[in-house]
């Protein structure tokens, strides 16, 4: 790379939602073409996506729902991109009119998108308008997975968690954050944890909604609590794992099918955990939301999946952390502990329920502890009001004046 | 159900493929259509079947290739469909000129069709023209499993090898052969073993290229991901170790048994669904490597598989939209796979080189106490009989032989 180019790289390029109407026009037209397979034989879904599901939703999709009212949305919001490690970033970047507000880095997953934070904005940005203090004030940076949404799809190997959080930590030393925490759930959680190991300098603390510890290994199952939990992950790994175990092998195959068919990947995105199945399945067919996880929403984060063709290079991000070059790799390197406060919520509709016992076992730095009574897997985007008031007192020990100095 | 109507569903109904114009006009605007994802980041197959591969196929696919070929090789065999226990199924039905040949029933599997079995059929039914003799001729019966195919697909649960079994058993039974036997291989093999512990009247004996015999020791140590049982033969070690490679290439399957309904993207996507078919193991690869240096083989003297063989397969999936029909057979099995399963009728095993693990002599023969045959080849893989025809014929006669003419036993009751 030259230098020349190495400048263009390093620059924050603003950025615009704007897609052309014949990609939407072909988008309802293939809906609208759409095969459909003969329905499942069991009245739950257990064999997978519910046909009634996927036509309502298929319906609707073409019929009542506009994208360009979420590309309104996303285009209100100050977004940019930049160049780091070979690789355009996307991000949302709202600076919290409270001079003083804390930078926050809040990392999405998979199946979602800066889509799953938007409602988050507000809030945490500009608290004293929703119901909250001016000191509980964020400077908030949304970006987009690399791979995923509007930024770019990696072409080279390695893009895995651990590399993208140093990506984040570049990204927040090029924004000129000197002092900043970190959030995440899902694969943002697994971004997060492992830049809370990374320890870059200026990361004060972390906030997770999601174990990912959980999943490299048996924790204790001493109490009814973690019993309870790792009977959870049985379940999680015996009958919902499908999706996971594909992406993180053959992400490529199943690629073909997410790229060229819109119910294909609404149907793909959608078999998750079975708690936000059967809540975004009950929005479609009884048009009974959970909370903020409406039909639009969904399909705002489906329609950006989509129109940005990231249906392969999302599931090769899977490839990237859990495949078996991945698994080979990691097997045997001990990774060293958070060292920077952790806080972390459990949510009771989340695919498992972590004990408080497990987060002390995975951090031994844990400051902050939680159980909340609503919201699930994606809870940032079911709950956005709840979420906010969760990642405010995890980080209030960290502020000013309390804020301790950067470390080393 | 009618009295008429049980009538009607014992009938057996001449069948002909005639796919409507406009199905194959709309498979080649879908195939010309297709959004494609950016190419895999690796150099080799490792995430999955790669975007040249796809690309080369989908190419061929909208233009060059000729459905029309295959259905009028469809047309010129006898094609029938009866209802069975509830469900219309849909078979090939060739009789021998040879009066005194032996009834064979032969079993698919998947991502496998009929279309698997074409070219055995003259060499199995005909033997005298295919360097064989009249006593090795068959009358040859191959379904097409329920889901699969031409064959109605299932609406409530409950189709899975053992029930397609005791189908089978009423198909032949239906057609008048009181005495036959039975062969299959992946899903197929299932079937036959299923049949074999079923051991219904007149079955007299089971040939399969994909065998399960794996002990319980060892069956257990390798879902347990433990080292091998100590004391294994030379060759008992080298299964082992293809067992294990299998069972790490298995993600398709387990994603077939978890979630085959939400495959909505292989019934709407042609090439969705020709990639889902292709990335399945062998031996060799995955994709199996005989399925790759097949889409490389635009013809085949002797009767190897060409590209246009795995197209007229993948074709007969996306015109009968079965993708997830045929899925749900990986949802409705719950067994186990290779672990020996009890069968104690005669069985006749033929051990290709290229399926999914060399089945060992010593596990084979406890496996089937009544071994007929057992024979190593040096050529073939897990699609035997659309590999290589004339070998798998081949075995097919010689594992039967020995039930033949007047050594015949009468049907075991």
């Amino acid at each position: 790379m030259t230098a020349v180019a190495q400048e263009t790289g390093s620059a924050i390029r603003p950025f615009r939602v704007d897609v052309p109407d014949d990609a939407l026009t072909d988008l309802r037209r293939r809906i609208d073409a759409t095969r459909w397979p003969t329905g499942e034989l069991v009245p739950d879904r257990e064999q997978g996506v519910q046909l009634a599901t996927m036509q309502e939703l298929a319906r609707y999709w073409t019929t009542e729902y506009d994208w360009r009212r979420c590309e309104a949305k996303l285009n209100a919001l100050p977004q940019f991109v930049t160049e780091i490690d070979g690789v355009d970033v996307h991000f949302i970047h709202v600076r919290s009119p409270h001079a003083d507000a804390l930078p926050l880095i809040m990392t999405h997953g998979w199946p979602g998108s800066v889509v799953e934070l938007l409602e988050t904005v507000g809030p945490l940005t500009d608290p004293p308008a929703h119901g909250g203090r001016a000191e509980d004030a964020f400077h908030l940076v949304l970006p987009s997975l690399p791979g995923y949404g509007f930024s770019g799809e990696p072409t080279e190997l390695g893009w895995n968690s651990p590399r993208v959080g140093q990506a984040w930590a570049e990204l927040m030393r090029r924004l000129g954050y000197p002092r900043y925490v970190a959030q995440g759930g899902d694969v943002g959680a697994g971004v997060t944890d492992a830049m809370g190991r990374q320890a870059p300098e200026g990361l004060l603390g972390i906030h997770l909604n999601l174990l990912v510890t959980a999943l490299a290994g048996p924790l204790s199952g001493d109490t009814e609590q973690e019993r309870a939990a790792l009977e959870s992950i049985k379940t999680f790994q015996a009958s919902g794992f499908a999706y996971f175990l594909e992406q993180a092998t053959r992400p490529q195959t199943i690629g073909y099918a997410l790229l060229d068919s819109p119910v294909a990947l609404a149907a793909w995105m959608l078999d998750h955990d079975t708690d936000s199945y059967y809540k975004i399945s009950r929005a479609f067919v009884d048009g009974q939301p959970a909370g903020n996880l409406t039909r639009d929403h969904v399909l705002d984060n489906i329609t950006l999946y989509w129109l940005t063709g990231t249906g392969a290079s999302a599931a090769r991000s899977y490839w990237e952390d859990f495949g078996v070059a991945a698994t080979a790799a990691a097997a045997g390197q001990a990774r060293p502990e958070v060292s920077v406060p952790v806080g972390f919520t459990t949510f009771p509709g989340e695919i498992w329920r972590t004990p408080r016992s497990w987060a002390e076992q995975s951090y031994r730095t844990l400051a902050y502890f939680n159980e909340v009574d609503r919201g699930g897997h994606f809870a940032a985007w079911e709950e956005p009001d709840l979420f906010t008031a969760e990642v405010r007192a995890a980080f209030r020990p960290l502020r000013a004046p309390q804020v301790p100095e950067p470390r080393r | 159900m009618t009295a008429v109507a049980q009538e009607t569903g014992r009938a057996i109904r001449p069948f002909r493929v005639d796919v409507p114009e406009e199905q194959l006009t709309e498979l080649r605007r879908r195939v010309a259509a297709t959004v494609w994802p950016e190419r895999e980041t690796v150099l080799d197959s490792s995430q999955g079947v790669p975007l040249a591969t796809m690309q080369e196929l989908a190419r061929h696919w909208a233009t060059d290739y000729d459905w029309r070929r295959c259905e009028a090789r469809l047309q010129a065999l006898p094609q029938f469909v009866t209802e069975i226990d509830g469900l219309d199924i849909h078979f090939i039905h060739v009789r021998s000129r040879h009066e005194d040949a032996l009834p064979l029933v032969v079993n698919h599997g998947w991502p496998g069709s009929i279309i698997e079995q074409l070219k055995i059929i003259d060499p199995l039914v005909d033997p005298t023209a295919h360097g064989g003799s009249a006593s090795d001729a068959f009358h040859l019966v191959i379904p097409s499993m329920p889901g699969y195919g031409f064959s109605g697909k299932p609406t409530t649960t409950g189709w899975g090898p053992e029930r397609m079994a005791r189908a089978w058993a009423e198909l032949m039974e239906r057609l008048g052969y009181s005495r036959y036997v039975a062969q299959g291989g992946d899903w197929g093999a299932f079937v036959v073993d299923q049949m074999g512990l079923q051991a219904p009247e007149g079955l007299l004996a089971v040939h399969t290229n994909m065998p399960a015999t794996v002990p319980a020791d060892v069956d257990e140590a390798l879902r347990a991901g433990a080292p091998p049982p100590s004391g294994l033969t030379d060759d008992e070690r080298r299964a082992y170790d293809q067992l294990v490679r299998t069972f790490q290439q298995v993600e398709y399957a387990k994603y077939m048994a978890a979630r085959p309904q939400t495959l909505y993207g292989i019934v709407d996507s042609p090439v969705g669904l020709a990639a889902w078919l292709l990335d399945h193991n062998d031996a060799d690869g995955q994709p199996a490597a005989a399925v790759a240096s097949a889409l490389d083989r635009t013809t085949s003297d002797t009767g190897e598989l060409t590209r246009d063989e795995i197209l007229d397969n993948i074709t007969l999936y996306w015109l009968t939209n079965t993708g997830v029909s045929a899925s749900r057979l990986y949802w409705e099995y719950k067994g186990g796979f290779f672990n020996a399963k009890g069968v104690s009728i005669p069985v006749a095993v033929s051990v290709f080189p290229g399926e999914q693990y060399e089945a060992p002599r010593s596990w084979t023969e406890r496996a089937y106490p009544q071994l007929i045959h057992y024979n190593r080849l040096d050529l073939g893989g897990h699609f035997a009989a659309w590999e290589q025809p004339q070998l798998f014929a081949e075995e097919v006669r010689a594992g039967f032989r020995s039930l033949r003419g007047p050594e015949i036993p009468g049907p075991r009751r």
